[in-house]
């Protein structure tokens, strides 16, 4: 063990890896926060609760259904999505052409009812989820020791960061979508389906924040106030990033996680607002957001 | 409510200004307040009177400017803070530890409001938000406010020397001198040129520019004039419950204020104080529902925004056609 600058190197990448694994829930919230923020030109509030719905999901599917992690992984965000789908055809509809700024209130109070049904139910403590037993146990990289559902974490979330990125920028969909982003009228015209592509696109955001949130359980515990105060730091991010690059928000997020882990290691009195110190001086420096274009 | 083609301002124009209607209004309200503690518990209603200025001086930004600050807290309860820890560790009179307080709320908000103005609609929110829990973790680590705990015990003292404020029914009438102040100074500021340029700016920023105005300047000076009046809630708060907690500057405080301000009528003079008495009422009466409180408040914001979107006065105003 070498140490450096008096801390070893075990706790400096313990931390590192811990900042990673949080930049990855950064990047994939603040993902469907901006995929949102295109199509709807809305700020999802309720983002957070519905990651902590992905993470319950999760846990009851187990409990209730005895179905694993692995099934989890694959229900919980289209259960989430589809709820979405729903307060989108009913609620965020109807606030079409009004102040954006509605959404942000309707959204504030969709988070409240959510957060405080669960918390009626659970309490605020947290409730166990085991690791998946074929993610159980580590592997020593020579450097580190490094617990395999970490790592899974880290790889599978880049993945699918990595693959949204691909069906937005790359493929005929993403096209459509990037074209509605811009002009919905016109491409109305063209015969295609925009308010369902809205609908679609607000339950694929809140779906990966369910999907961050069965990822979460068995790493934080599950209960019902972890994306409170969670979503503020994202929000944070995503001012950071601007929402007008998908690559920008994913890079914003991993790096955002791991300034974090490292704060931790050297400063750990700031380590809960070195994020807003950042967002303070990005807004300085460059008020539109390290990736975002000047409005 | 009809379906809206154009896209519909946070704040809707508000009807010709009558002079005459808000005097009789701002009349029947002095009056109304000053016979309530025959009716009501004096506690409850200085409560109230303190989240009414609050939502006032919220709704100065959001109703006037088109700002929706979502991070209010900081400047209601780091003033909390600051009166609690003047009045109690340094021994200064009521009076001043609660001026003192105002002012560093207004402090905090030039540092904030300079940051905040430079990205406008929800990015503005965003960043109040985020900088407002900033201000929470320094407030949960920072030795002075005791964490967890809070300031408790806080003295009342005498204001100005002989003005007992232990006594319930004399800091009633102190707490309505101080919320009357903060209302009629806000009123003065939306009626004044400044607040015609604030309305300018609210409807079509851009255009204000092109006039010459520095809008950075008019958005940055309402932000502070808006968090110095939250202070002075807040001041006036930590001593009337004698102590200052993690509740206020918390973001569900943040949140409370909005849904007073939405509930009462967004834009309108009088629908925050309306909104703050009707949501601390609620709040008292279902005490005892735990979390459901959390729940019911969520529902009267959907509710507020999907099909009541002027909030009380505001429905009132329009049906009569007058601004209140």
């Amino acid at each position: 063990m070498i140490p450096l600058l008096g801390i070893s190197t075990q706790a400096l990448f313990g931390q590192l890896l811990l900042g990673l694994i949080n930049g990855a829930f950064y990047a994939l919230l603040s993902l469907g926060l901006a995929v949102i923020f295109g199509m709807l030109n809305i700020i999802n509030f309720a983002h957070g609760a519905l990651y902590m719905v992905g993470a319950f999901c999760a846990y009851f599917l187990l409990q209730l259904l005895g179905l694993n992690y692995w099934f989890a992984l694959i229900i919980s965000p289209i259960v989430v999505g589809a709820l979405g789908m729903i307060i989108e055809r009913t609620m965020l509809q109807r606030l079409a052409g009004l102040d954006h700024l509605y959404g942000l209130l309707l959204t504030f109070g969709l988070a409240l009812i959510i957060q405080g049904v669960f918390q009626n139910y659970f309490g605020s403590s947290g409730l166990p989820y085991a690791i998946p037993r074929e993610l159980s146990g580590g592997t020593n990289l020579g450097f580190m020791f490094l617990p395999n559902y970490r790592g899974w974490v880290i790889i599978f979330s880049l993945i699918v960061c990595l693959a949204t990125w691909f069906i937005i920028e790359k493929t005929r969909l993403g096209a459509y979508l990037r074209a509605a982003t811009e002009n919905p009228a016109l491409v109305r015209a063209f015969g295609i389906n925009v308010p369902r592509m809205v609908t679609l696109t607000y339950g694929f955001g809140v779906g990966l924040a369910a999907l961050a949130g069965v990822l979460a359980a068995p790493i934080n515990q599950v209960r019902p106030l972890m994306g409170a105060d969670f979503i503020i730091v994202v929000f944070a991010v995503v001012v950071i990033g601007g929402m007008g690059s998908i690559l920008g928000s994913i890079i914003t997020g991993f790096l955002l996680g791991l300034i974090e882990g490292l704060t931790k290691v050297f400063y750990p009195e700031a380590s809960n607002t070195v994020i807003f110190v950042i967002m303070a001086i990005v807004l300085l420096v460059r008020p539109a957001g390290l990736f975002g274009r000047t409005a | 409510m009809s379906v809206d083609t154009a896209s519909e301002s946070i704040t809707a124009p508000v009807e010709v200004a009558h002079p005459r209607d808000e005097q009789i209004a701002f009349l029947l309200m002095t009056l109304a307040l000053i016979v309530a503690p025959l009716f009501a518990y004096p506690f409850f209603l200085m409560q109230a009177l303190c989240f009414a200025l609050f939502a006032c001086a919220f709704n100065l930004l959001v109703g006037y400017v088109g700002l929706l600050s979502f991070g209010h807290a900081m400047f209601l309860g780091s003033a909390g803070y600051f009166s609690a820890h003047i009045a109690k560790v340094w021994g200064w009179p009521p009076e001043l530890a609660i001026i003192t307080a105002a002012l560093g709320a207004g402090v905090i908000g030039i540092v904030t409001g300079a940051l905040a103005i430079r990205r406008q609609g929800i990015y503005f929110s965003m960043i109040t938000l985020a900088l407002s829990q900033m201000i929470y973790f320094f407030c949960l680590q920072a030795p002075f406010t005791h964490g967890e705990d809070g300031i408790q015990a806080v003295p009342q003292g005498k204001m100005l020397g002989f003005i007992n404020l232990s006594n319930q029914m004399i800091l009633y009438y102190v707490v309505l001198a101080i919320f009357l102040f903060g209302f009629l100074a806000i009123h003065r500021i939306i009626n004044s040129p400044f607040g015609e340029i604030l309305k300018a700016i609210r409807e079509n920023e851009p255009r204000a520019i092109s006039l010459g105005y520095k809008t950075d300047r008019y958005k940055l000076a309402a932000f502070v004039l808006s968090a110095t009046l939250v202070g002075l809630a807040g001041a006036t708060k930590a001593i009337v419950a004698q102590n200052a907690s993690l509740t206020d500057v918390h973001w569900s405080m943040s949140g409370e204020v909005v849904l007073m301000t939405l509930v009462g009528g967004l834009g309108t003079i009088f629908g925050p104080v309306l909104g703050a008495f009707v949501i601390v009422a609620m709040q008292n009466y279902l005490a005892g529902f735990g979390q459901w409180v959390t729940v019911i408040q969520g529902v009267i914001f959907v509710a507020c925004v999907l099909a009541f979107r002027r909030g009380i006065v505001g429905e009132i105003a329009h049906m009569f056609k007058r601004s209140l």
